[in-house]
């Protein structure tokens, strides 16, 4: 962890997440150093994809603290956190089915005026999914479960992330794919971008990344670099859903 | 309309230009061709072509914002008693449409931004209740209220003028040439129609366009990419609601006499029927969609109860609920043959030279 010395660039501090009467995150809080790659790990209803929804926006928090490059953004809509540098890759991808592939990829650039770059951004992303530049004019619709997940994230590179919040981006497809499209995630990094990575595939998130997070039942209960965590007892019992809290 | 010449079969693909001529001629035409069979037709049309601009604005609602309204109706009533108040005896005010228009457009918007902040989080089905509790609500209202004259409406309303000439009374050209009324309306009618393609059509390919489309395949992802899904919903409903409020302003000056009858339940179905029966999210499917589906049951009606009275010796069926079984008829067979409506939309939202790889496409 050679960035730990910096000063973080997400930060979450205590945060509460309620659906009606219940809680589904019971405070909690992380940290994200530039350049990292950090997942968040954890058996079905621990809370993962609601603390990933907070961080982009799209979920309101009950309490604690967000904050973004030192500033909070407790209260901002995701709309402007998008604009800041936080992108959002949704589970179960969220493509805009109707549209072609190129016009996902343009939408990602949505909250940017300047049209050059964009272009440049858009060649780059084509270069590192060649896959997808071969579907341009496809309805993403028709597209497989693993070119759409390359899609989802091509377009939200276009918006210049500076973290990026993936959520489960190997759900439901097969191990070749997924191992394609963790090369993808590494060549991000590699280009300096922050993610943060939520995974059921707990064995294989943890290989790649930095450091990890356990989340069980709402709290974070486990934290430590990729390898320790891969080698806790503790955490290979939570990753195959051995413990009495999960639903 | 290159839209609507492309679609006329064989001629559409092999003779462009001969097609084109032909939607103009007709579009020009119409009324004069109808006229020559009875003015009723010519009623026909310009009724026709308000539920047109109806159509066009509910689609930017359902179609383009994938919000499903089933009150729009009650913008086309804001839009008529705008007019009533502001244009009749009722209450003596007589300002002109130049005036009264726009105004009817902004209260209609306004009604929009009213029924879209409670259904800011509301979806399919529940928006769809909300919005038809919404436009019962209007029409209940115009119905109940001393100021609207309750279920009798209020009449005399001005018609449209322009330099204290007054449609109403036709165009004495020479001395025995006089253009009908009905007719000055269809022409009049039709720009206002025009106009709305060409801010319809704009508004479909901008950046609000866009935001749109994103919010009507995925939510979620459109706030993730940036876009402010609140607002972009509002305008989705002040947009469509200012079309309805204009088209009903029309109304009112067409028919002279406004009452809360015209604004039912039936009619928000009827043109959300001509949505979906053209083709959502498709201009030129929408307008085929209100024209065909204003005109049939007029047809109808003419062809049905003589038939009824040669066949029976008497009206079994009546022609409003021939109306009903024939728009409910027109969707089984589109479900069946044309599930994207008569005319789909085209998946992209871009001009297709937008796009570096156009001739990939197919």
């Amino acid at each position: 962890m050679p960035t730990e010395q910096s000063a973080p660039i997400l930060e979450l501090q205590d945060v509460r997440i309620r659906y009606g009467q219940i809680e589904a995150v019971k405070g909690i809080s992380l940290q994200l150093h530039r350049g990292e790659l950090v997942c968040l790990i954890g058996a079905n209803g621990a809370g993962k994809t609601s603390t990933l929804n907070a961080i982009a926006g799209t979920l309101p928090i009950a309490s604690g603290e967000l904050r973004y490059q030192g500033q909070s953004i407790t209260t901002q809509p995701a709309h402007l956190r998008v604009r800041q540098g936080v992108a959002l890759v949704p589970e179960g991808r969220g493509i805009f089915t109707r549209l072609t592939v190129e016009e996902n990829l343009r939408m990602g650039a949505y909250t940017r005026h300047e049209k050059q770059a964009v272009e440049a951004d858009l060649e780059r992303v084509y270069s590192m999914l060649p896959r997808v530049k071969e579907r341009l004019a496809q309805v993403a619709g028709t597209l497989s479960g693993g070119e759409q997940q390359m899609v989802a994230i091509g377009r939200a590179l276009l918006s210049r992330p500076k973290l990026l919040l993936l959520d489960e981006p190997s759900m439901g497809l097969a191990p070749l794919i997924v191992e394609k499209i963790f090369e993808v995630v590494q060549t991000v990094v590699k280009e300096g971008v922050t993610i943060l990575l939520v995974e059921q595939n707990a064995n294989l998130a943890l290989e790649f990344a930095q450091r990890g997070y356990v989340m069980d039942g709402g709290l974070i209960t486990i934290t430590g670099s990729g390898d320790e965590l891969l080698r806790d007892p503790r955490v290979r019992s939570a990753y195959l859903g051995e413990t009495e809290e999960t639903p | 309309m290159n839209e609507l010449a492309e679609a006329i079969p064989y001629l559409g693909r092999h003779h462009p230009k001969a097609a084109r001529a032909l939607v103009l001629g007709l579009i020009l035409l119409a009324p004069v061709l109808a006229a020559s069979v009875g003015n009723t037709w010519v009623r026909v049309l310009d009724a026709a072509l308000l539920y047109v601009m109806l159509a066009l604005g509910l689609n930017l609602v359902v179609g383009f914002a994938g919000l499903l309204d089933l009150g729009y109706i009650a913008f086309y009533a804001v839009g008529a008693y705008t007019w009533a108040f502001l244009a009749s005896p009722h209450i003596g005010v007589h300002l002109p449409f130049w005036a009264v228009l726009p105004l009817g457009a902004a209260f209609a918007a306004l009604a929009g931004v009213l029924l879209g902040f409670p259904v800011l989080r509301l979806r399919g089905d529940y928006l769809a209740i909300v919005t038809l509790g919404f436009g019962e609500i209007v029409r209940i209202f115009m119905g109940n209220l001393s100021v609207t004259n309750g279920p009798q409406g209020i009449n005399m309303l001005d018609s449209l003028s322009l330099f204290g000439w007054e449609i109403s009374r036709g165009l004495q050209v020479t001395e025995n040439f006089k253009i009908n009324a009905l007719v000055l309306f269809y022409y009049a009618f039709l720009l206002f129609v025009v106009g709305s393609v060409v801010v319809i059509r704009r508004l479909q390919f901008s950046r609000i366009g866009r935001g749109w489309a994103a919010i009507r395949d995925d939510e979620l992802a459109a706030k993730a990419i940036g876009i402010n899904t609140r607002n972009m919903k509002l305008l989705a409903f002040a947009m469509g609601a200012t079309f309805g409020g204009v088209s009903g302003g029309l109304f009112g000056s067409f028919q002279g006499f406004v009452s809360p009858e015209s604004f039912t339940l039936l009619e928000s179905i009827a043109v959300l029927t001509m949505v979906v029966f053209g083709g959502m999210g498709n201009l030129g499917g929408v307008i085929v969609g209100a024209i065909a589906l204003s005109l049939l049951p007029e047809v109808l009606r003419h062809i049905a109860l003589p038939l009824q009275q040669a066949l029976f010796g008497k009206v079994l069926l009546d022609p409003e609920v021939l109306r009903m079984l024939l728009l409910s008829l027109a969707m089984i067979f589109m479900m069946l043959l044309r599930p994207a409506g008569l005319l789909p939309a085209n998946a992209r939202y871009a001009r297709a030279e937008y796009l570096h790889d156009k001739q990939e496409a197919a």
